[in-house]
């Protein structure tokens, strides 16, 4: 089985998150940067189903050279190989540009699974998969909080408002995964000194096919105009609670009328 | 005048809010045209028509809602195509996004995800980073894919008399591709959709435990609400997932929004920052969510949150 994990790496949550005044684009620097939270459960799914099934894992990370640190905590978590497509032409593209690269390297790698998180903590669009399906023409096994694979048959169930659809497909296919569906496994000593000796192919884009015309910011199909810290909200009333909190509570929202 | 598609967000012919909201929004702009695909229309209609539709296009064939979210972006690219909206409006629900990610593939097209407005030229407002910037976002190339969040934009009918247009689609294979088999429907009862409800009520660390869960479900019950949970409730399995409101799970921006034993981590306030009224119940007064608070009661969750609801109660 050939399973490709995309992981990307974000700000993290706890760091300061900007937008740089110049391109607008995301202040990479302002903030350390960490895997993307739910890429951790795609990746933990990726070495399940590797578990399970045999075969092997890629990481596939497109992002700046410092994204290299997060491509070595999946090589520890136990993925096998990683390949890091970096390329200042890819700076600054959007969903739609971004799903076009991902889908040039993916034509290099071959895949029975692409694996990825339901959406990212920065820019939180929850497209990629979608896009990914779409332009490869497989199956689009997203939100999934289970994944069952029993020879080249899939079924996932895929988490609803309401609780869930049960998917069923062939692969090859691609999976997005909820927060929940497994608890990823924590790096050991032993696995973070074998990812040292793993391999990271770096591609640039020309080596990876990509028409650099299309990607990048300049070419982007979205554009940020302008943007601004939003004003704080102003604290309210704090009151302690002298066995009447309740009834006091109840009295502001009825001052409100939610009541 | 120019139309404006407002794909129709409905769970078996139960329209949602968040469809009178587009369609609202569709009309500053042009004619509210709503794509309804899939059964049901019939017991949907009059909404539609309340809430000002300019016409109606039917793609009613079962086959469409049969599998994941393909199908509906076929419908919409075939739409876009012959009718050359201006603008294509979804809800930014994640099924909502995955739509408007697929069609964006098939028209070429720039897509705007969470927006919680649209201004002139249909340049969208997000709200980024859980609440911290705001930014104004627009579409350069080809025909405006806007998902646009629930609860963002107040309602307004305006009855109309919609045209009607059945509209069919031969699916592609690959649209077909992933079969939903079966629906399952966990226990919600009569409570609102979480992203769509005027008021929700979350519980936290601070409950302490899944049965302890009853105490906001009551809480929410007495108020219509919805209920919702922190990831550390969710994470100890004291609420279903699905029900998770921060970050790594839904984003609400209800009237009300009431944080019972919740810290008010950033993980957590991202998904709830944008919120009209904030109310919170916390034993430690020191606790960050405090400062986001419209009113707030340092006290014993496990005291104040019952004799909230009976407060509430009393006063129906």
């Amino acid at each position: 089985m050939n399973i490709v994990v995309c992981v990307k790496q974000v700000p993290d949550t706890e760091s300061p998150r900007k937008l740089k005044s110049d391109d607008k684009t995301l202040d990479r620097g302002a903030a350390d940067g960490v895997i993307n939270e739910l890429d951790e459960y795609a990746i933990e799914e990726a070495l399940s189903i590797k578990e399970a099934h045999g075969g092997e894992v890629t990481v596939l990370t497109m992002g700046p050279d410092k994204a290299l640190d997060s491509i070595r905590k999946a090589l520890a978590m136990g993925v096998d190989k990683a390949v890091h497509l970096v390329d200042d032409a890819l700076t600054g593209s959007d969903a739609l540009q971004t799903s076009y690269a991902i889908q040039q390297v993916l034509a290099k790698t071959g895949f029975d699974v692409v694996i990825l998180g339901s959406e990212s903590t920065d820019a939180r669009t929850g497209v990629l998969a979608a896009m990914l399906a779409e332009r490869l023409g497989v199956p689009q096994l997203s939100q999934a909080k289970k994944v069952e694979i029993d020879g080249s048959a899939i079924a996932i169930q895929r988490q609803t408002d309401y609780g869930y659809d049960r998917v069923e497909a062939a692969l090859p296919a691609v999976v997005s995964v909820v927060e929940k569906i497994n608890e990823p496994r924590y790096p050991s000593f032993k696995g973070i000194m074998a990812a040292k000796k793993k391999p990271v192919e770096v591609l640039s884009a020309a080596a990876a096919g990509i028409d650099t015309a299309k990607v990048g910011l300049a070419n982007a199909a979205t554009e940020v105009i302008e943007f601004a810290e939003a004003p704080p909200r102003e604290q309210g009333q704090i009151v302690k609670d002298e066995g009447d909190g309740g009834v006091k509570l109840a009295e502001f929202l009825a001052a409100k009328k939610f009541v | 005048m120019t139309e404006i598609l407002v794909l129709v967000d409905h769970l078996d012919g139960e329209v949602k809010k968040v469809t009178f909201e587009l369609l609202t929004l569709a009309r500053r702009f042009g004619d509210a045209a709503a794509v309804w695909i899939g059964p049901g229309y019939e017991g949907a209609k009059d909404k539609l028509a309340e809430y000002g539709a300019a016409k109606v296009y039917v793609a009613a064939d079962e086959e469409l809602t049969s599998y994941v979210v393909a199908p509906k972006a076929e419908v919409l690219a075939q739409l876009v195509s012959e009718k050359s909206p201006a603008a294509v409006l979804v809800s930014a629900t994640a099924e909502g996004k995955e739509v408007a990610g697929r069609l964006a593939i098939k028209i070429d097209s720039g897509v705007l995800t969470d927006v919680v407005d649209v201004a002139e030229g249909f340049v969208g407002e997000h709200s980024i980073f859980g609440g911290a910037i705001i930014a104004q976002a627009k579409v350069r190339s080809g025909t405006p894919i806007i998902a646009v969040r629930p609860n963002a934009v107040a309602v307004e009918a305006a009855p109309s008399s919609p045209a009607e247009e059945q509209v069919s689609v031969a699916l592609t294979d690959a649209a077909k591709s992933a079969k939903v088999v079966e629906k399952v429907v966990q226990e919600k009862g009569e409570r609102p959709d979480l992203t769509e409800a005027a008021i929700v009520v979350s519980g936290g660390r601070g409950v302490g435990g899944a049965e302890n869960f009853s105490i906001i479900e009551g809480l929410a019950d007495s108020l219509g609400a919805a209920v919702g949970a922190s990831r550390a409730a969710t994470d100890a399995g004291w609420y279903p997932h699905q029900f998770q409101v921060g970050q790594t799970g839904k984003t609400v921006s209800p009237q009300l929004y009431i944080a019972v034993g919740i810290s008010g981590a950033i993980q957590h306030r991202a998904g709830m920052q944008t919120s009209k009224t904030i109310v919170a119940i916390n034993k430690d007064a020191e606790a960050p969510i405090f400062e986001l608070v419209d009113y707030g009661v340092v006290g014993d969750l496990f005291q104040v949150a019952p004799q909230l609801t009976e407060e509430v109660n009393k006063r129906k």
